[in-house]
């Protein structure tokens, strides 16, 4: 289990969580690279299908990360980011997906140390979750 | 204040009176047509029919196990832009709400609608129905109806409900304009009608019916029939799940999947006038189907099977009414009702939302608060 490496598709919007990350690189602050970033310029545009489909491609946790209420550059993307995500949660959970492989946070563009410390406790979360099953079994 | 009255039968003719009925509401001036379930004539087979001509309603056969589509999507099609003429629709109890999650998404109206709703006594599977109605549908309807109305039954030669039908706790039509009351009253001697809504009690005042009182065995008989078919609900919830818990399972469950979409086109709720999986986003490239093979050695096809049904479950659980039509339509029969309402008892539950249950409540997806659901945010 230990060296198991797993597969966190994250799906960052311009604005807040992605422009963090940036500023978690210029500062030289560093995070798993587990972590593989999608940016979409918010949140509100991650469509189910995204997720669902990241899952049945294998991968083992999925982030969303957007901008804190009331900071959306669009206004109300993340209110609606929210809502997915739990309509996501309750199907998914009834076939058997741990409902910690599928996170919604919010981090501003400044939190750059926030922003790596999160990067960290989801790559241990999942790490110690072990793998999505979908990557070890053949699923149609 | 409900507006109860009844409308007397001859000769124990339930069918008759009901036809009797729908004959006065289309005399009506402004009334232009009816939309029943209607025997055709070519074969005995019941089709929803949109009828000008009073004389063509002695093949309306409302009380018919046959349920081969949700009149909601023709409804839907009838209502979507004005038509200089007023509508009355008889539907079923799942065909309304669906017709009101369809109103909800800007695909129907009911500005020059009329709904007429009937107690539902349930349907038969398509398969079962189209082999078990035989030449006299007038006679089979009838068994059907006495059967079910005298508490012995719907279980007959060999058929019986479709698992959708018994795993319905809706059975009465509480979003139509006027409801007819089946269960729990004297179907021997008299059925009800009760109006709903003003635009119900408007129609129902000009056709001069004689005032009654719902009877006190109604209440009693409801409970006891949504009671039961909770309890059946309930286990085929459990059922379904033990079955499907984890992804492997679900494969399992959706082994005989053949990619058709009928499912989709059946379900009256499936809302998107084109479905993303017949659009060129799953065009994929000879090349990479190659690919996908290579990284396991093995890809069935066509893909995205799983993929499909869990991309439906976000679009449509949350409307899923219980038709039970996307179990009509497998070819492969699979168990798809029971995945499809199991699923959308949770997300409805989650949302704290019921699907057809009010024109008012906004669709979960159409919407959003400022401070809820914190358990989804944060790690």
């Amino acid at each position: 289990m230990n060296d198991f490496e797993p597969t966190i598709v994250a799906f960052f919007c311009n604005w807040c969580t992605y422009t963090a990350a940036d500023l978690a690189g210029t500062s030289r602050l560093s995070y798993p690279s587990n972590i593989k970033i999608v940016r979409v310029m918010c949140t509100g545009m991650v469509d189910p299908k995204y997720v669902i489909k990241s899952f049945l491609e294998g991968a083992d946790g999925v982030l969303i990360s957007g901008c804190n209420p009331g900071d959306c550059h669009y206004i109300n993307g993340n209110f609606k980011a929210r809502r997915r995500i739990k309509l996501l949660k309750e199907i998914l959970a009834q076939f058997g997906f741990q409902p910690e492989r599928l996170r919604l946070t919010w981090i501003g563009a400044s939190d750059g140390i926030r922003f790596a410390e999160i990067m960290r406790e989801m790559t241990a979360q999942i790490k110690s979750l072990g793998p999505n099953e979908g990557r070890l079994k053949m699923v149609i | 204040m409900v507006k109860t009255t009844q409308v007397d039968l001859k000769d124990q003719d339930l069918l008759g009176a009901l036809r009797g009925f729908f004959k006065a509401v289309l005399e009506r001036e402004e009334i232009s047509a009816i939309l029943v379930p209607w025997r055709l004539p070519m074969k005995n087979t019941v089709m929803p029919t949109l009828i000008t001509d009073p004389q063509q309603l002695d093949r309306a056969d409302p009380l018919s196990p046959g349920f081969a589509i949700n009149t909601a999507r023709v409804v839907s099609r009838l209502t979507r832009r004005a038509s200089a003429g007023k509508v009355v629709a008889v539907m079923r109890p799942c065909e309304i709400r669906a017709f009101v999650e369809l109103v909800k998404l800007r695909q129907g109206r009911t500005e020059e609608l009329v709904i007429i709703g009937l107690d539902c006594l349930g349907a038969f599977g398509n398969r079962d129905y189209f082999r078990w109605v035989g030449d006299d549908a007038e006679a089979s309807t009838q068994k059907f109806y006495r059967a079910v109305l005298t508490g012995s039954g719907a279980a007959m030669d060999g058929v019986d409900l479709s698992r959708a039908c018994k795993a319905c706790e809706l059975p009465t039509a509480d979003g139509a304009d006027i409801a007819v009351g089946l269960y729990g009253v004297d179907t021997a001697q008299h059925l009800l009608v009760q109006a709903r809504t003003p635009e119900g009690e408007n129609l129902l005042g000009k056709l001069g019916l004689v005032e009654t009182q719902e009877p006190p065995g109604r209440m009693k008989a409801l409970e006891k029939l949504v009671a039961e078919r909770i309890a059946f609900r309930d286990e085929m919830f459990n059922q379904t799940r033990a079955a499907t818990d984890n992804m492997e399972k679900l494969g399992t469950y959706l082994a005989n999947c053949v990619n058709c979409y009928n499912c989709r086109v059946a379900c009256p709720v499936c809302y998107c006038r084109e479905c993303v999986f017949v659009t060129d986003v799953f065009d994929h490239e000879p090349a990479q189907y190659l690919r996908w093979a290579e990284r396991k050695g093995a890809v069935k096809l066509p893909t995205d099977t799983l993929f499909y049904h869990l991309t439906r479950l976000a679009h449509m659980s949350t409307a899923c009414v219980g038709c039970g039509q996307c179990s009509n339509a497998c070819p492969n029969d699979l168990s798809l009702m029971e995945l499809f309402r199991s699923v959308a008892h949770r997300t409805q539950a989650g949302f704290g939302y019921a699907a057809g249950r009010s024109l008012d409540e906004k669709p979960p997806l159409s919407e959003f608060r400022e401070n809820e659901f914190p358990e989804v945010v944060g790690i």
